[in-house]
Formats: structure tokens, C-alpha cells, sequence
């Protein structure tokens, strides 16, 4: 029978929940590095016992951890993240130059063909790649050097690399997306990079189709259809047919198309979820009601999701990597909020109910299907 | 041997019991010789203290020791004998900020 684990990054500490096929009794493991922001972890697809997690604080710095034994038991590795060369400079917010500083990681992503490689996306922005389980980091500098860097900008969380994608059917391609500089992508495997932004109308910077600068919060794809992508935008929900070389909108008739996760169904690779929250200035979901909504023909025709979610007084938000689906005959969908509940649904979204609440806010949600 | 007392979310990092490590530390007892020498017992705690290149202190981070802030003497001063003795702990404290 398969079983199900869902890895759970708070402000303060990680959670590991796990239940079986049903996903109806959850036991929970944790708090792991209590007190310790955990930005993100993340399974390897060819060893799922091979767990790797961001781990920081603003006193300490960049911890990065591995597990060998699907987090029962962690070891420190390398956490050392030294851009290449002379890193030079980025716009800061007022548009003066500012020097490119290490800060934290936001993503990881371990390779689909080998469980030691493992890639992390950082801030300052930067692509990062290690070889052997993440003892040791070397950034991948074609992208930072992209003609566009001293360009970037950050977004209002820091100018991070919070997305990485690769691409199952091409070891050479590999998407990411950064706050506020816009979408990337590679053909060759990291050596050159160029902007897929086409399409994007950030109304709210200077040239409001310019080639770099676009908010991007979040983009998601279906492994069977790699060319196939969808965003979630500071505004604005888009999709692209193309691999990103151009986008359009499908935000539709959602309530507001402001959010920040994204994901798509692990078996309908055109039905896809998104939580609209009200605003930038207001990151909670509009009139108090929490509703994913989900799209079955890739955008544009939403419907609401609400059965077993909070319909009043609800105020929390759900962060750009706080969603993920699990790989089941009927897809499991998790979320977690800012208010500390993760809330799962074992039918595609129709039903919800919460599987664990009042943790620390959550941070990012990632899920692995595992057959016992 | 040199004490040296850890903040807690370090000692969380690198799992010892108490508030204190003890370090053997080689030639003269400084800021910087204790943190090599603490750094080499416990790899983990390398850039969570201070730079891995620069060797620049964190922010938020700060050394006493006799009850005085050693966090912008040189790494290479000599520490207080007491230090050197082992009689007092060199405290390497996170700074109250934040939530």
C-alpha cells in the first residue's frame, strides 16, 4: 500500500506528517531544528529517503541538512554558498547599485536522475549546484551573469531564486524564476540562460512589458507536458505553451488574481490550483473566506474550493511554496497557511480538512508519495 | 582547555548537552584562534558565526568575555588570562533582535 509524507517548513522548526493511501489518520514528527526558519525541503524523486532542508536564522546565518532515512535522523552539510568571481552589483530598491550578498536559501530542488546532485536557489539571487549530497556548492554563474543582472531588483521578500524546474524529458533544460527580476530558462543545462517574460504586464514598474523586472511568485508544470507552464504573478495569473518563450493570461473569473502558490494535478495536466488572496498590500484571502480555486481546462474557467475550508473571519495566507500535490490514483492537494494549519484534500480538492493546525506559520509544503 | 559558551539555537546545531564546549586551542589564546579551533571540533557551526571567507563577525552575533564586549576587539588580541585559564567561559551570544 502507498504512503504518503508531507514535509512541513514553519518559521520555526519542520514538521514531517505522514499517513497511509487513505490519508486519514496523520502521525507528526517534529519540531526539527526548532527555532530554526526552515524555507524549504524537499525529497529526492530517485532515493525518497534522501531529504534535504534550508534551514536559517537571522543570527546564525545558512544551515543546509540532509537526511538519509526520510528525516527520522539529519547531519549538517556544506553551507557554503560563494558566488562566482566578482559578483558585482544589483539595483536596490531606490535603483542605486547594490553589491550581490549571500543571504539565504529559498529553494532546493534535487536532481530527477541522480540523488546526490542537488540545485538551490538563493538570495541574492543566484542558481547554486552540488555533486555530492550538498557537502560542497558551486554556483551556476551564466544566469547571474546574464546581461540583465546589474538590472534585477529586489521584490519586497528580498531579491530571491525562490522556483527551479527541470525539465524530466531534456537534462539540459531548467527553469526559474526569481523576485522581481522574472522567469529564466536554460537549454543547456545552466552555461546560458535568457529571460522568458514575453507576455508579462507588471502595470507597476517603469516599462510595464520590459524584458526583466517582473514580480513572478510561482510557477508550476506537469512533468508529462514540460512546455506546458503555469505562473502565478504578483498580479496575475499566466500560462505559456511554449516553454516561456511567450505567456497569456488565464486569470478568468477569480475573485482577485493576486496570490502566490501554484500546482498542477498529478494526473490532468490541464486542471491546476491557485489561492487568490485579496491584494499586495492585504495577503489574506478576499472577504475572510479561504477558497483554492481550481481550473480543469488550464485556466481562465476557475471554480471555488471550499468544502471543509473556513468561509469567515479567515485572514491567513498562503505562500508561494506552501502547495503541493501527491501522486495517488485520486491526487491528493496540500496547503498550509501563515496561520500554522496545513489542510489536505484526498479528492482533488472537492473536500478539505485540515491535517495538522497551529503550527508556526508555514513556509513551504512539499509532498512524497512512497510505496511501502 | 578554553569554555565556550553557545547560544542556544548553536547548541540545538550541533547537539552537545549544557551551555558549554570545552577546546583545546594551540599558541596564543585570541578571538580568532578559539573560533578555528572551535569550528574544527564542530564543522557545522562554520558560517553561523562568522563568514566562511572573510572571517567577518555576524550581525547579530557577540563575544564576551569577564564580562566585557570583545565583538570589535582584533580576532587577534590576546584574551583575558581567565579566558586562557579556562576559569571563565568565552560567551558567544545571540544579540536580542527580532521576534
Amino acid at each position: 500500500m502507498s504512503k504518503v509524507r508531507v514535509l512541513v517548513g514553519t518559521r520555526k522548526g519542520a514538521f514531517i506528517l505522514t499517513a497511509d493511501g487513505k490519508r486519514e489518520q496523520w502521525e507528526i514528527s517534529g519540531p526539527h531544528f526548532a527555532g530554526w526558519e526552515i524555507y524549504h525541503m524537499k525529497g529526492s524523486p530517485v532515493d525518497p529517503n534522501r531529504l534535504y532542508a534550508s534551514q536559517s536564522s537571522g543570527w546564525s546565518g545558512q544551515v543546509m541538512q540532509r537526511s538519509n532515512d526520510g528525516g527520522a535522523t539529519w547531519e549538517p552539510v556544506g553551507n557554503k554558498f560563494a558566488y562566482d568571481g566578482v559578483p558585482g552589483t544589483h539595483q536596490w530598491y531606490d535603483g542605486t547599485p547594490h553589491p550581490w550578498e549571500f543571504k539565504r536559501v529559498w529553494h532546493v530542488e534535487p536532481s530527477l536522475t541522480d540523488a546526490e546532485t542537488v540545485y538551490a536557489g538563493v538570495e541574492d539571487a543566484a542558481l547554486f549546484r552540488s555533486g555530492d549530497g550538498g557537502a560542497t556548492w558551486a554556483e551556476i554563474p551564466g544566469l547571474r551573469q546574464h546581461g540583465s543582472g546589474p538590472h534585477w531588483q529586489p521584490g519586497a521578500g528580498g531579491m530571491c531564486l525562490h522556483t527551479i524546474i527541470l525539465d524530466p524529458g531534456n537534462t539540459g533544460r531548467i527553469y526559474i524564476a526569481i523576485s522581481a527580476a522574472g522567469a529564466f530558462r536554460t537549454d543547456d543545462g545552466g552555461a546560458t540562460w535568457q529571460p522568458i517574460n514575453r507576455g508579462l504586464y507588471s502595470k507597476y514598474i517603469p516599462d510595464p512589458n520590459a524584458e526583466v523586472g517582473h514580480c513572478v511568485h510561482h510557477v508550476a508544470m506537469h512533468r508529462s507536458r514540460p512546455n506546458v507552464l503555469f505562473m502565478q504573478k504578483h498580479w496575475d495569473v499566466m500560462r505559456s505553451d511554449n516553454a516561456g518563450d511567450s505567456w497569456q493570461e488565464v486569470s478568468g473569473n477569480l475573485p482577485t488574481d493576486f496570490g502566490f502558490a501554484i500546482d498542477v494535478h498529478a494526473h490532468e495536466p490541464d486542471t491546476i490550483y491557485v489561492v487568490p488572496i485579496k491584494s499586495d498590500g492585504e495577503h489574506f484571502p478576499p472577504e475572510g473566506k479561504l477558497r483554492v480555486y481550481r481550473s480543469k481546462v488550464g485556466g481562465n474557467e476557475w471554480e471555488p474550493l471550499t468544502n471543509g475550508l473556513p468561509q469567515r473571519d479567515c485572514y491567513v495566507n498562503v505562500l508561494r511554496d506552501a502547495m503541493a500535490v501527491d501522486s495517488l490514483d485520486s491526487c491528493g492537494v496540500y496547503f498550509g497557511t501563515t496561520g500554522g494549519q496545513v489542510y489536505a484534500s484526498a479528492d482533488a480538492g472537492d473536500t478539505w480538512k485540515p491535517i495538522v493546525r497551529d503550527l508556526p506559520a508555514v513556509l513551504c509544503v512539499e509532498v512524497q508519495t512512497l510505496s511501502s | 582547555m578554553i569554555r565556550v559558551e553557545l547560544p542556544g539555537h548553536l547548541r540545538t546545531l550541533t547537539r552537545v548537552s549544557g551551555h558549554e564546549v570545552a577546546l583545546q586551542v594551540a599558541g596564543a589564546v585570541t578571538l580568532g584562534s578559539v573560533l578555528d579551533a572551535l569550528e574544527a571540533a564542530y564543522p557545522m557551526l562554520r558560517g553561523t558565526i562568522r563568514d566562511h571567507v572573510t572571517h567577518q563577525r555576524r550581525a547579530f552575533i557577540r563575544f564576551f568575555a569577564c564580562s566585557e564586549d570583545w565583538s570589535h576587539e582584533s580576532p587577534d588580541a590576546p584574551l583575558p588570562d581567565a579566558i586562557a585559564s579556562g576559569a571563565e567561559p568565552l560567551l558567544i551570544v545571540g544579540a536580542i533582535a527580532g521576534g
